[in-house]
């Protein structure tokens, strides 16, 4: 278990990152690093914004499948990673 | 029946005396009540414990979740790499530099959508000295005064005020029209209560009108008395106050002194709270060359009030000066006291390198706390550094004419406004490394000066300009002058540690 929160901990040092989130495969988020109620609502909007991304790409071509999805927004870059159990949540600020 | 009249005499006397009891009693029982009756406090206590469940609830996640994760080890062991690579990538690349997204169509233009006027004051050739916005963003205050003319008159001046979000505007037609003893030299709208504003007379009185009073619209002034300023009054300021949640005026004038009144609605009178003279003699000056001529004061033209730090305030004087001042300092000033209640201190610390003329207009950055600006008689805009006594940047504003005001965007932290004697607003933006002005508006004055310039602080796209023809130009600023840009705070904060280096 400690080995989860140093990989963790390990991603939270780098530049410009706000925080990190961990959510199961039903939307709860299982490990943050930030507040409960920002954490609530990107775990919440990004886990339905995956599930639609991923059909997305299965519908266009049923042979491929999503392997990373990132937003860029004019103040953040937030970057998805998604597999069968967990999605990992990076809100990197990268001008800082 | 003898013996039953001397029975009756000594039940009479005991009864009189219960009586007296059971008052005391029921007096007692009134405070009871009072008592029991604190509902509210319950009801806190109530909302209280809902927010120790919803910790509780989270708790529980967590506990839940730190128990097994299976394969949670393993999925961050598969795409830690793939994360980390990017997000040093991302913090190294440049690929979105200036790239931005049209998601509405922008407003191009700068258009002028009011010009306001007031005939009467115009007729008299009265100009508009001094504006300020109400804290809603809705009205504008305009003072009609004089500047060009130094003579003591008794011309009734007035204050005029325009709702713009009202439906029927005549901007020909104030909604309300204040008379004013003399000319009104600065106003002041409270940062909260929309309905009040301050403002300074060139005979040194100093007053506070309630514009939701039909009859007498003076909350308070200060009269004539020992205290008030004897010399026009060019700035007024809410500060802070004394008392929590109260705020007091800070008033500032050419007789040298920095005056906090409070204002004492009850008796409709400004209290002076505490008092700043500055003289010549106290001023810390960069170079010792100019030797203190005796102790003639320094008479203040512009006054700042910092937003981030609330125990300094800038000064600006008639002799080119701009002082860095604080409320705290506690050496007495070296003017002579003349009657006034309170001991006058000396507030200067620091001097920035001087100008040739009067410095016209000071405002702290909105977003940076150690950058200001300045403008003057010299014809340039200076951006000034806290931190260091020469300015950073100096730009020319106009040729052989007057910058009056100098205001900075309260949107976009590169961008400043300033006002010209030849009736320009120029509008700066540094982020273009240029020293030209981005953007000229003509006031359309007839070559007439600028006196003053306000942004709206909440429709923020607006600019008021008031002229010295009596106008009031409310004008719509484009996009590019009001949506900050994606590097702009970090570009402002560069230009501010150049200075330090």
């Amino acid at each position: 278990m400690a080995e989860v929160e140093e990989t963790l901990k390990r991603i939270q040092t780098h530049k410009g990152v706000i925080g990190t989130i961990v959510v199961n495969a039903e939307g709860i988020p299982i490990r943050t690093t930030l507040d409960n109620s920002t954490t609530v609502q990107y775990a919440g909007l990004l886990h339905q914004l995956t599930i639609k991304a991923r059909s997305t790409v299965r519908d266009i071509d049923p042979q491929n499948d999503l392997t990373f999805l990132r937003i860029r927004s004019k103040k953040h870059e937030i970057m998805v990673a998604p597999d069968k159990e967990y999605l990992l949540i990076v809100i990197q600020n990268p001008s800082e | 029946m003898f013996t039953d009249e001397t029975l009756d005499t000594v039940g009479t006397e005991s009864s009189w005396r219960k009586s007296l009891q059971s008052v005391q009693e029921s007096r007692s029982c009134q405070t009871l009540p009072l008592h029991t009756a604190e509902a509210e406090v319950q009801a806190q206590h109530v909302s209280d414990s809902g927010t120790q469940t919803d910790a509780g609830d989270s708790f529980y996640e967590y506990h839940e979740t730190s128990v097994d994760h299976p394969g949670l080890k393993e999925f961050l062991d598969g795409v830690e790499n793939m994360i980390i690579k990017e997000l040093i990538k991302n913090s190294r690349s440049h690929a979105f530099d200036g790239f931005e997204v049209n998601w509405v169509d922008h407003n191009e233009t700068v258009s002028c959508i009011h010009r306001l006027q007031h005939p009467d004051a115009q007729s008299r050739g009265l100009q508009v000295t001094s504006l300020s916005w109400s804290c809603t963003g809705s009205v504008i205050a305009c003072a009609f005064g004089r500047i060009d003319d130094g003579d003591w008159s008794t011309e009734r001046c007035c204050v005029c005020t325009w709702n713009l979000d009202r439906r029927g505007l005549d901007p020909k037609r104030p909604d309300l029209i204040i008379d004013a003893a003399s000319a009104v030299m600065c106003l002041s709208f409270h940062p909260q209560r929309p309905s009040l504003i301050a403002g300074g007379l060139y005979s040194g009185e100093v007053v506070v009108w309630d514009t939701s009073r039909t009859q007498d619209p003076i909350l308070a002034q200060t009269g004539m008395s020992v205290d008030t300023h004897r010399e026009p009054v060019y700035q007024v300021h809410w500060v802070p106050g004394s008392r929590r949640g109260e705020l007091d005026l800070l008033s500032a004038g050419s007789g040298g002194r920095v005056l906090q009144w409070r204002v004492d609605g009850v008796e409709s009178r400004l209290v002076l709270a505490s008092g700043y003279a500055l003289v010549r003699q106290q001023v810390p000056m960069i170079n010792t060359l100019s030797k203190a001529r005796g102790g003639s004061s320094i008479g203040v033209t512009a006054l700042a009030v910092s937003p981030w730090d609330l125990d300094s305030f800038l000064v600006g004087s008639e002799g080119g000066l701009v002082l860095k001042c604080a409320f705290s300092s506690q050496t007495v000033s070296a003017a002579p006291p003349d009657g006034e209640s309170v001991t006058l201190r000396a507030p200067a610390q620091f001097c920035f390198s001087p100008s040739s003329g009067p410095v016209h207009s000071l405002q702290y950055s909105p977003f940076h706390r150690n950058l200001f600006v300045s403008g003057g008689t010299d014809g340039l805009a200076h951006l000034h550094s806290l931190l260091q006594p020469e300015p950073l940047l100096s730009l020319r504003v106009c040729d052989s004419s007057y910058v009056f005001a100098v205001r900075w965007s309260p949107t976009r932290p590169l961008v400043f406004a300033a006002a010209t004697g030849q009736g320009l607003v120029q509008i700066f933006d540094l982020g273009r490394r240029s020293l030209r002005a981005a953007t000229t508006i003509d006031q359309e004055t007839g070559g007439k000066p600028v006196y003053c310039l306000e942004f709206n602080p909440r429709q923020t796209h607006l600019l008021a300009a008031g002229n010295a023809d009596g106008t009031i130009n409310i004008w719509q600023l484009s996009a590019n002058l009001t949506e900050q840009g994606p590097r702009e705070t970090a570009q402002l904060e560069q230009l501010a540690n150049e200075a330090a280096d």
